[in-house]
């Protein structure tokens, strides 16, 4: 019972109310995400429709082994992830920090094949959309508008990547401590559901920059 | 059962005086509190817009204006713009009297996430700083809309300190709308169905939906204004294959749910003042809610009536103008519920009512002339003149700025434990009335007559 009140705060009546409530705050907060990215995703089908040669020229100058080899890490992480919930559901404390650890090191490795390795190369070959961007008349505009969104995309997903990766690690932090048992793991859910958010958006980036035009 | 009703009183303190420090202040996670944290800054940027305001005006004393250049006028009604709209209206309400009386009307003992709710105040003091630093670094001239390619390709003013400004107030209002979301319906007292709710947070809630839902919509669009505006290179601009119809789809679809963020805590604050000064329950209870829930349903569709000049398509716009009249319905419903209420009632002329009826006669009149520019033929003649200038005014200014004094007024005893001076009260909503009148009826006439806003 000591355990109940140290994690229940005034204003609920009972921990289950206050797990409802953090919960469904996170379902409203990925609500307002989706909306965040919805504007980017619907310029980019937008754009690419009135520039369809110019996105294919640079849709094949992505690198689509990366993208594969990093959208199955994600989704495993994600499924590691989840697999540490239903360890602390049953009270598992040991496994969830491992299946935590797990899911923060494929993030890890996510945004280092992205940024460290991805974006290297990407800049190498003058991708970026500046005044010597490599990809030259007649598809020259359309191309850069496409990797206009290739990198606000991806950066702003790799932004969230980052801030999950804190999340997870609060989450480690604190199964250390003990904190979590199947009596309360609410952060846990909560931290979980923003996870597999991540993912999602990254499942609508990977055909939109990789697929999409590739064999045009 | 009477030693402890005794034992609490001796201990319980003013929200006021428990805690005296600064740090008890800034560290606060009390939604009264916060209440007063939000008052104290929001008052502070109704005061630079109003300053901005007034040498709008003292410059349009002479046809060659009185201060400097045509650019530093678009730059002052650009600060006027942006700070009344994001640091002001769009805050106003739900942040001071939302959250100093949503818990209270709730039974609860505060927000679902009081951090949060603090984490917001935090947020809208940094965009509030950035704001401030783009103001006395020189200001912007593209209009609070930021139309492109003219934000993006020509302005020379601070676009992207602006932008960020709004864009993190932005993360602020959705911090706001979310805790008031889960609040309401996690944290009502234990028998408090939600058609017993008060009707203020019915219409707070409905403004919330609106703030969740469309505030992330303007966030990616200032971020891809942003990236145009620094790399030169992107979507909204012609010359490079993007397409400035774009941004204003995306910008209005966020700003037209935004003008009923700003008006729906007002008609909240109106529907709970009439009734306490006619001496009766408010008239018609469930159509004023669901009035509140249609207005922020249609609000989401009406986004297109900003763009019927734009060279949008002739059937796009029709349905966009049907759309828009069809507003005026839950409006007109509340109106007629109000003037219900007071009708057989035994109506008392404090201070707080003198606002509220002001705010009804104000905003009856904003309300008639939006169904003027939301007429496809007569819009092409009305817009882009004053008549649009002095429409929007009579909903935000003499509508919400109306209904947001009736509200201060009328749960300044419950805030602060004094009462104003109900003379002075008085007299400052007469004046406000007259004024706003006087200052903006004309304007419907020169529009009319054809004089173009800014």
């Amino acid at each position: 019972m000591s355990e109940v009140s140290s994690t229940q705060e005034f204003q609920y009546s009972s921990p289950r109310h206050q797990a409802e409530s953090a919960i469904s705050g996170m379902w409203l907060f990925l609500a307002t995400e989706m909306l965040f990215f919805g504007p980017l995703f619907l310029a980019w089908i937008y754009s690419r429709h009135w520039n369809q040669q110019g996105f294919d020229a640079g849709a094949q100058q992505t690198e689509l082994i990366i993208g594969t080899v990093n959208t199955l890490v994600l989704v495993t992480s994600s499924l590691i992830y989840t697999l540490g919930v239903s360890f602390i559901e049953a009270g598992d404390s040991r496994k969830l920090i491992q299946c935590c650890v797990g899911a923060w090191l494929l993030g890890l490795v996510f945004l280092w094949l992205k940024f460290g390795v991805e974006w290297r190369h990407d800049f190498e070959r003058r991708l970026f959309p500046a005044s010597d961007f490599a990809i030259d008349d007649p598809h020259r505009d359309g191309a850069l508008l496409f990797f206009v969104f290739y990198f606000l995309g991806t950066a702003v997903h790799g932004l969230h990547m980052i801030v999950g990766l804190i999340l997870v690690g609060w989450i480690i932090f604190r199964a250390r401590r003990k904190e979590f048992s199947a009596g309360f793991y609410t952060p846990v859910s909560v931290v979980g559901l923003y996870w597999s958010f991540v993912d999602m958006v990254w499942i609508v980036l990977y055909p939109l920059i990789y697929l999409i035009g590739r064999g045009a | 059962m009477s030693a402890v009703i005794a034992d609490t009183t001796k201990h319980a303190k003013s929200y006021l005086t428990d805690g005296t420090t600064i740090r008890s202040w800034l560290l606060t996670t009390d939604h009264k509190r916060i209440a007063l944290l939000y008052l104290g800054s929001i008052t502070l940027f109704f005061f630079i817009g109003g300053i901005a305001a007034a040498l709008i005006r003292y410059n349009l004393i002479a046809p060659r204006g009185m201060i400097g250049s045509a650019e530093t006028y678009n730059r002052l009604f650009t600060m006027h713009g942006v700070v009344m709209v994001w640091f002001f209206l769009i805050p106003a309400v739900p942040v001071t009297l939302g959250n100093f009386l949503a818990p209270l009307m709730l039974g609860a003992r505060d927000l679902a996430f009081p951090k949060l709710n603090l984490i917001s105040w935090y947020l809208y003091i940094l965009a509030g700083a950035a704001a401030l630093y783009s103001l006395i670094a020189g200001g912007v001239d593209t209009g609070w809309t930021f139309y492109t390619p003219l934000t993006t390709a020509y302005s020379k003013g601070h676009v992207v300190a602006t932008i960020v400004a709004i864009f993190i107030a932005g993360f602020s209002s959705i911090a706001t709308g979310l805790n008031f979301i889960i609040s309401i319906h996690t944290l009502r007292a234990p028998g408090m169905t939600w058609y017993k709710m008060p009707v203020f947070l019915w219409s707070l809630y409905a403004t919330s939906v609106i703030l969740v839902l469309a505030t992330p919509v303007l966030g990616m669009t200032l971020l891809l204004l942003a990236f145009e505006r620094i790399f030169h290179i992107g979507v909204f601009d012609p010359a490079i294959g993007g397409d400035p119809l774009l941004f204003q789809h995306l910008f209005w679809f966020y700003s037209h749910p935004a003008v009923y963020v700003m008006i729906l805590p007002g008609f909240g604050v109106i529907s709970e003042i009439v009734p306490a000064f006619s001496n009766k329950g408010l008239f018609g209870y469930k159509f004023v809610v669901w009035s509140s829930i249609s207005i922020a349903v249609i609000s989401f569709l009406v986004w297109g009536h900003h763009m019927f000049v734009a060279g949008t398509s002739l059937y796009s716009a029709l349905v966009f103008s049907i759309l828009s009249f069809m507003v005026a319905v839950p409006s007109a419903i509340k109106v007629f519920n109000w003037i219900g209420t007071m009708h057989g009632g035994s109506v008392r002329f404090d201070a707080p009512m003198l606002y509220a009826l002001g705010f009804i006669g104000l905003f009856t009149l904003g309300g008639l002339t939006g169904l003027f520019v939301a007429a496809l033929a007569a819009d092409v003649h009305l817009t882009q003149t004053y008549f649009v200038v002095a429409h929007f005014h009579y909903v935000m200014v003499g509508g919400m700025v109306s209904a947001y004094f009736a509200g201060l007024h009328f749960w300044w005893p419950k805030i602060t434990g004094r009462i104003y001076p109900e003379i002075w009260g008085r007299v400052g909503a007469v004046i406000i009335f007259f004024g706003f009148n006087l200052n903006f009826f004309p304007q419907f006439l020169l529009g009319y007559y054809g004089m173009p806003r800014r």
